[in-house]
């Protein structure tokens, strides 16, 4: 099976052949690197930017002016933050100039703890740019899903930024890309680029086809009449290792992995909820002002008197970074252990 | 980097016109101060003083829409180009009315941030700067679409203390992915109340170009003549060779930064007077045509501002609306409640 890597590599190069994708751009983005998660090997249209993030969401900007349709990258979610008034500009330019302009652009980056990143290699952006009217905003879980959701973003005629749980980049699936070679030792030997001299490869792209995942769709990763978890990301894949143990203790855990955070799917929330009646919020930014404490407002709001537990937000301690040494990591941002206990506080608290 | 000395003949029909697009330009941004002190508009912020740079600016432009025409990465005190390009005093006074029926913002922006798809006007906003960084993008696009057509930015000199300046000075001149772009930085000697000599070192703003290997020029731009002949010189260097161009322009400031100040005229050479003058020497105007001038564009203006009277301001359900392309029901808009 592909890795996410992978597959986004599979998505951008379907893109290029078949959604008129102009440029693919970033540090280190174009060869002979191909961008440090190799997420851009072998891509038509990838070249190497400087290093100047503000310069490169300004170039996306000026390049879907201009009618192209770009991908930009900043290499991590940790150097992003000094573009946010690019990234405003890039929400309102649609809104500012009363419609006469949209900006069919995809910017994508690497967000999240999980690989020893330290302080500034584990940043979450959720929050932050949820908090930027005008841009669609989606993070997959699975390769299939990133393939899915990169394609719908390339197809899109807004803003999309496409965030990348750094920790899953390696990781694979258990479906197939459509086209994907069975073998995946075939798929390596025809669009990962070799060690050493690369100067003269060229990747051969399996016979790659349509598949979208739509923006504003979640999914609803296991069925449970307990508790809701709602989250996205790796923590979907912890939060369903919570749910299997728990599901030994005789709680059933509903969760669904949000897969866009805007527009949210807040239709397959209600419906969730209305069922278990009891939710947990889960995802690894820091708790102040968090996307999830957004999610847990409307519920209350909206949901008050269907609910028979106090709603529930787990998410990274409130600290301004993620520490190197694993300890400090683990006690920053849930861990198994920590869904567990929440999805099972939530679960049994008394009505 | 080359100093100007050129005064080249303009024929006297394009001098009369150029005067005349100065006089409008002059006479819109002056009737907007009056409506902001009339409480008919909120802030204001303009261009009175760079007529002389500004007009043959838009007069050269090469105006249309796509990559074979010049795309504009305009500043807050961009009216002349603007007017000189063909827009209307009606659609500058209905911004600053903030009426729905302002053609740039339908009442969403401050006066004097244009949007303008069909003549490839960027959106505009106030941050300082940030439209050198988004100039490269479409001037990237001329460089692979080839043609004639080439990037226009410009901003103040201020504004270039911003990393943003340095960054485009780098991605146009990247080597051997050089782009087509004059890149402008008229130099009014102020930010909002800091004199530019109180915190540039730098002999000449356009002097930055020079260790990039880019072409650079300062020039008069009170000066008709000596700004039309060094435009005239940029662009066609940059349509041809397809790279960039640094051009300094040094104007005058008349009326202060901004309503935020005041906008009282101050005691600074007016390049129109100065025009004038050169228009009565040359018996291609006389005293009683430049007067009618004038008083045909206040008649003009006072005319426009009765008639957004009459024209209706946004409603407050319109907030909605082009928050995301193709959500003609706000759908996307508000899927994170209303």
């Amino acid at each position: 099976m592909a890795n996410m890597a992978q597959a986004i590599r599979m998505a951008l190069a379907y893109g290029e052949k078949h959604l008129g994708v102009t440029d693919v751009f970033g540090e280190d983005v174009g060869p002979p690197l191909g961008g440090v998660f190799t997420a851009t090997q072998g891509l038509r249209t990838s070249w190497n930017s400087p290093l100047d993030e503000r310069g490169i969401i300004g170039m996306a900007y000026g390049i879907a002016v201009a009618g192209g349709k770009p991908v930009a990258e900043i290499q991590f979610c940790d150097y992003i933050f000094n573009t946010i008034d690019l990234l405003k500009l890039v929400g309102n330019a649609h809104w500012g100039s009363a419609g006469k302009f949209n900006l069919p652009l995809v910017v994508m980056t690497p967000v999240g703890a999980g690989i020893h990143g330290s302080i500034y290699h584990s940043h979450s952006f959720d929050s932050i740019m949820t908090h930027i009217p005008g841009w669609k905003v989606v993070m997959p879980c699975t390769p299939i899903d990133a393939y899915g959701l990169m394609i719908a973003a390339l197809k899109d005629t807004n803003p999309v930024m496409f965030m990348k749980p750094k920790a899953l980049l390696r990781t694979k699936g258990d479906e197939r890309i459509p086209g994907e070679p069975e073998d995946e030792k075939v798929l390596k030997d025809m669009i990962d680029a070799p060690l050493g001299d690369r100067s003269n490869w060229k990747p051969r792209w399996p016979e790659l086809t349509d598949y979208t995942v739509p923006i504003g769709k979640a999914k609803i990763v296991r069925e449970g009449t307990h508790v809701t978890c709602v989250t996205y990301g790796r923590h979907v894949h912890w939060a369903k290792a919570a749910a299997d143990t728990l599901a030994n203790e005789g709680i059933s855990v509903e969760l669904i992995d949000l897969r866009t955070l805007y527009p949210y799917d807040f239709d397959a929330i209600k419906t969730s909820v209305r069922k278990t009646r009891r939710v947990v919020f889960l995802n690894e930014d820091t708790a102040v002002t968090n996307f999830g404490e957004h999610l847990l407002r409307r519920t209350t709001e909206e949901l008050f008197y269907e609910l028979d537990a106090p709603p529930r937000l787990l998410s990274g301690k409130n600290v301004p970074g993620v520490g190197l040494a694993p300890v400090l990591e683990d006690a920053s941002v849930p861990q198994i252990a920590d869904i567990e206990k929440m999805l099972r506080e939530t679960a049994t608290v008394p009505a | 980097m080359q100093k100007s000395t050129l005064r080249p003949r303009l024929e006297p029909a394009l001098q009369v016109r150029i005067h005349d697009l100065m006089v409008k330009t002059r006479c819109v941004e002056e009737r907007m101060i009056k409506m902001n002190r009339d409480g008919e508009g909120f802030f204001w912020i303009g261009a009175p003083g760079e007529e002389a740079f500004g007009v043959p600016l838009g007069l050269q432009v090469k105006k249309g829409q796509g990559p074979d025409f010049d795309y504009l990465h305009l500043h807050y005190r961009s009216s002349p180009l603007i007017m000189a390009m063909g827009g209307t005093m009606l659609d500058s006074l209905r911004q600053m009315g903030m009426r729905a029926t302002d053609r740039y913002s339908a009442g969403r922006n401050f006066t004097n941030h244009y949007a303008i798809p069909e003549w490839n006007v960027a959106p505009m906003a106030p941050t300082i700067e940030t439209q050198y960084l988004i100039a490269p993008g479409t001037a990237w696009v001329q460089r692979r679409h080839g043609g004639d057509g080439i990037t226009i930015v410009n901003g103040g000199d201020a504004g270039t203390a911003e990393g943003d300046f340095a960054s485009c000075l780098i991605w146009s001149t990247r080597p051997g992915k050089e782009i087509p772009m004059l890149i402008i930085v008229v130099n009014n000697k102020f930010g909002i109340s800091t004199s530019h000599g109180t915190q540039h070192g730098v002999r000449n703003i356009a002097d930055r170009g020079i260790p990039h290997g880019m072409q650079t020029k300062v020039i008069n731009g009170n000066d008709v003549f000596e700004s039309w002949a060094a435009i005239d010189e940029a662009m066609r260097y940059v349509r041809t060779e397809r790279r960039p161009f640094l051009l300094e322009a040094h104007v005058s400031r008349l009326n202060g930064h901004s309503s935020s100040s005041g906008a009282n005229r101050v005691d600074e050479l007016d390049c129109i007077l100065e025009f004038e003058k050169q228009l009565l020497a040359d018996k291609i105007r006389t005293e009683a045509e430049i007067k009618a001038t004038w008083e045909r564009w206040r008649d003009e203006a006072n005319a426009c501002v009765k008639q957004l009277r009459t024209e209706p301001f946004p409603e407050a359900s319109d907030i909605w609306k082009w928050t995301f392309h193709n959500d003609a029901d706000n759908t996307l808009a508000k899927a994170g409640g209303d």
